[in-house]
């Protein structure tokens, strides 16, 4: 299974500013109540914007089809669930700059094609000003040589060499890729002691 | 980077092929999985017409989604029906072992595996769900993934991954009494930080840890995500084996012999190389209750809420959010801060062990006025022992409901919630806004003894008072 390259993401950003945003706060548990993933978009942040009465950035009208999410450190820390991300990308968001994110969190936006980028605090600090200052600049975020651009300035960002690979490769999508490797998925089966001197009786 | 640790030796073990872009296809020994986070995993398997490649290594129960009380099918709630039906139809349809509410040993996925003897060293072990760092205190190399990831995991039995750098965080001594596992991962988070982990695996040494029983070693591992640590472990030991031996999926005759020699040389040599070390000493880890809105901010029971200038600048922003969120004051104690709801139980803290902390400080006791009180045994197993010995009728002597097994109120998925802006003293791991299902309503995390201590005085309460008066009653009973 090939998927796209994503090799750039263009469009206005938001700025969600704050340290340890977890994905509680993301996509609360009761909206995990599902089968599926549809209509996860509605509720992305949904105790926070309830809290913010309609002043939340999400709810701001000039951040509405933003595609760029601009967050601090840690962002995306707690619980597993694949639902915060697929909730941030369903509202709109295509790519999330921030400081540091948390370990699961930025492999679940791997495996839908969402990158993460880190900039240095004073480069993350400085975007989310410009984008709340003025929330109409339209950005271009590149990932080969990460940069964003934008008002004909750019700031420079990191990925880690995996992800920047597969997202520019188109094989971020592992599966297929997973399952090409038959001979040595059964190799390493066969190697591990606890699979046959004394394997799980089923 | 490191080597020759219990992480090198397992992650070179299960090393399936180096991927373009630098990851690593790694093999997945033991996968779990349960009703939240599988669903969609496996509509994807079937969108693409993929089948399960080790039915056989894949293990599943429910937990998040069932009420503790009434545990009747159909569930009350037609969504958490929904949810238990199309586990148990997707374990049906591709031959998985489905520990469901009828089986006599349903309950927290991370309760389960372990007293099954399926959490074993030496392993892999992945879930889609965070805490599945718990299995590390076996010597697994376990951790959570998402939705996808379990697609992965079902239809290729392995995972992209990229290695993890290794801290070794060591606690030397012993803990004081009234001091408890829990207490010590709060220590290390408080210390060290939430995000200090990202990027690393935790081992776990020292005499503290080498002289903790198993279930104390899966608190501690369990909350190794906390501090960001994707997995924590503790190398496997006698105690370890000891647990595993006659458990219904540990090796058995001259397997067991084979395979305890094999445990025993996967733990981290004497000369291993860490890419950073940290000690600490477990003399100093007190009673330790958190006061904010991360498992980071806490602090010891005898001290007040620290102030901002006590805080190093980064963090004062999330302090702030955290006075306004908690009501709480910058200077004041936590002792004594009234608690509506107290909440035993959780995938960290609802094994026997904590059930019988707990309990100690219950026994001759009577929950406070006005509160609401429960304990939510891990599973169907630790229910069963913990009324055998009578640890129930001690409960509800002493004004705490009894539940059935499940993940309660530690996320609210199920009926268990907190309502407006309850205030709970909770033995689970997570005080995030919002996470015990209220969206104003607020969390402190302790150890069971100390939430059981906190329900019978109805304040935050130092349990070390306490455990010294139980004593003496023990000695000359009350009744």
């Amino acid at each position: 299974m090939t998927t796209a390259p994503i090799t750039m993401v263009e469009g206005k950003a938001i700025a969600l500013p704050g340290h340890d945003i977890d994905t509680d706060r993301i996509i609360p548990a009761r909206f995990l109540k599902s089968i599926s993933f549809a209509g996860l978009g509605n509720h992305v942040f949904a105790d926070d914007r309830a809290a913010a009465g309609g002043d939340h950035p999400f709810d701001r009208p000039e951040h509405q089809g933003a595609r760029i999410l601009v967050v601090n450190r840690n962002f995306g820390c707690g619980s597993s669930r694949e639902h915060a991300p697929r909730s941030l990308q369903r509202w709109g968001i295509a790519a999330v700059i921030g400081e540091s994110f948390a370990e699961i969190f930025a492999s679940n936006c791997l495996a839908l094609g969402m990158p993460c980028l880190r900039g240095e605090t004073g480069t993350v600090e400085d975007i989310q000003q410009l984008v709340q200052e003025q929330p109409g600049v339209h950005f271009c975020l590149t990932l080969e040589a990460p940069t964003l651009r934008g008002l004909d300035r750019h700031w420079p960002l990191t990925m880690e060499n995996g992800p920047q690979t597969m997202l520019l490769n188109g094989c971020w999508d592992a599966t297929g890729l997973l399952l090409s490797h038959d001979d040595r998925l059964r190799r390493t089966a066969l190697q591990l002691p606890y699979l046959n001197d004394f394997a799980l009786s089923n | 980077m490191s080597t020759g640790t219990l992480y090198d030796k397992v992650w070179e073990l299960h090393r399936v092929a180096e991927l373009p872009g630098g990851q690593t296809q790694l093999f997945i020994g033991l996968h779990l999985i349960h009703e939240v986070t599988s669903p969609q995993a496996f509509a994807m398997l079937d969108e693409r017409g993929l089948g399960v490649r080790h039915p056989e290594r894949t293990v599943a129960t429910v937990d998040h989604i069932v009420p503790t009380t009434d545990q009747g099918r159909p569930l009350a709630d037609p969504l958490a029906e929904a949810m238990f039906s199309a586990l148990e139809k997707n374990c049906a349809d591709h031959g998985l072992r489905l520990y469901g509410l009828d089986s006599g040993q349903q309950g927290i996925v991370h309760v389960i595996a372990p007293e099954l003897g399926l959490s074993q060293p030496g392993m892999t072990v992945a879930c889609g769900d965070s805490h599945t760092s718990t299995h590390g205190a076996f010597g697994a190399i376990a951790f959570g993934i998402g939705t996808t990831q379990v697609r992965d995991v079902l239809a290729s039995q392995s995972l992209a991954m990229d290695k993890l750098k290794v801290r070794r965080v060591s606690i030397h001594g012993s803990l004081a009494p009234g001091v408890f596992a829990k207490d010590v991962a709060l220590h290390v988070i408080r210390r060290l930080g939430v995000k200090s982990g990202v990027g690393y695996a935790y081992e776990f040494a020292g005499s503290c840890i080498a002289a903790m029983a198993m279930e104390e070693r899966m608190t501690l591992c369990n909350m190794a995500i906390e501090a960001g640590a994707r997995c924590g472990y503790v190398n496997p030991d006698q105690v370890c084996f000891d647990y595993l031996r006659n458990r219904p999926y540990a090796p058995t005759g001259a397997s067991w012999q084979r395979a305890v020699t094999w445990w025993r040389s996967l733990a981290s040599d004497g000369d291993a190389v860490y890419d950073d070390e940290v000690a600490m000493d477990a003399g100093e880890i007190v009673p330790t209750v958190t006061w904010g809105i991360t498992p980071g901010q806490a602090m010891a029971v005898d001290e007040v809420v620290p102030t901002p200038d006590q805080l190093p600048p980064g963090e004062r922003p999330l302090a702030q959010e955290a006075y306004r969120y908690m009501d709480l004051q910058p200077g004041q104690p936590i002792a004594g801060t009234p608690v509506d709801v107290c909440f035993i139980g959780s995938c960290t803290n609802g094994r026997l062990s904590d059930l019988r902390d707990a309990a100690l400080v219950a026994k001759g006791r009577h929950v406070a006025d006005g509160m609401k009180a429960f304990v939510v045994p891990g599973s169907q197993q630790v229910a069963r022992a913990a009324e055998a010995e009578g640890l129930d009728v001690v409960f509800a002597q002493a004004g705490f409901e009894w539940r059935r097994p499940g993940c309660s109120m530690c996320l609210a998925m199920n009926p268990d919630r907190l309502e407006g802006r309850q205030i709970s003293a909770s033995s689970s791991n997570r005080n995030f806004k919002g996470r015990q299902g209220s969206s104003a309503g607020r969390t402190l995390l302790m150890s069971p003894a100390m939430v059981a201590a906190a329900a019978v005085s109805g304040v935050v309460t130092d349990v070390r008072t306490m455990l010294r008066t139980a004593k003496n009653t023990e000695t000359e009973p009350v009744e």
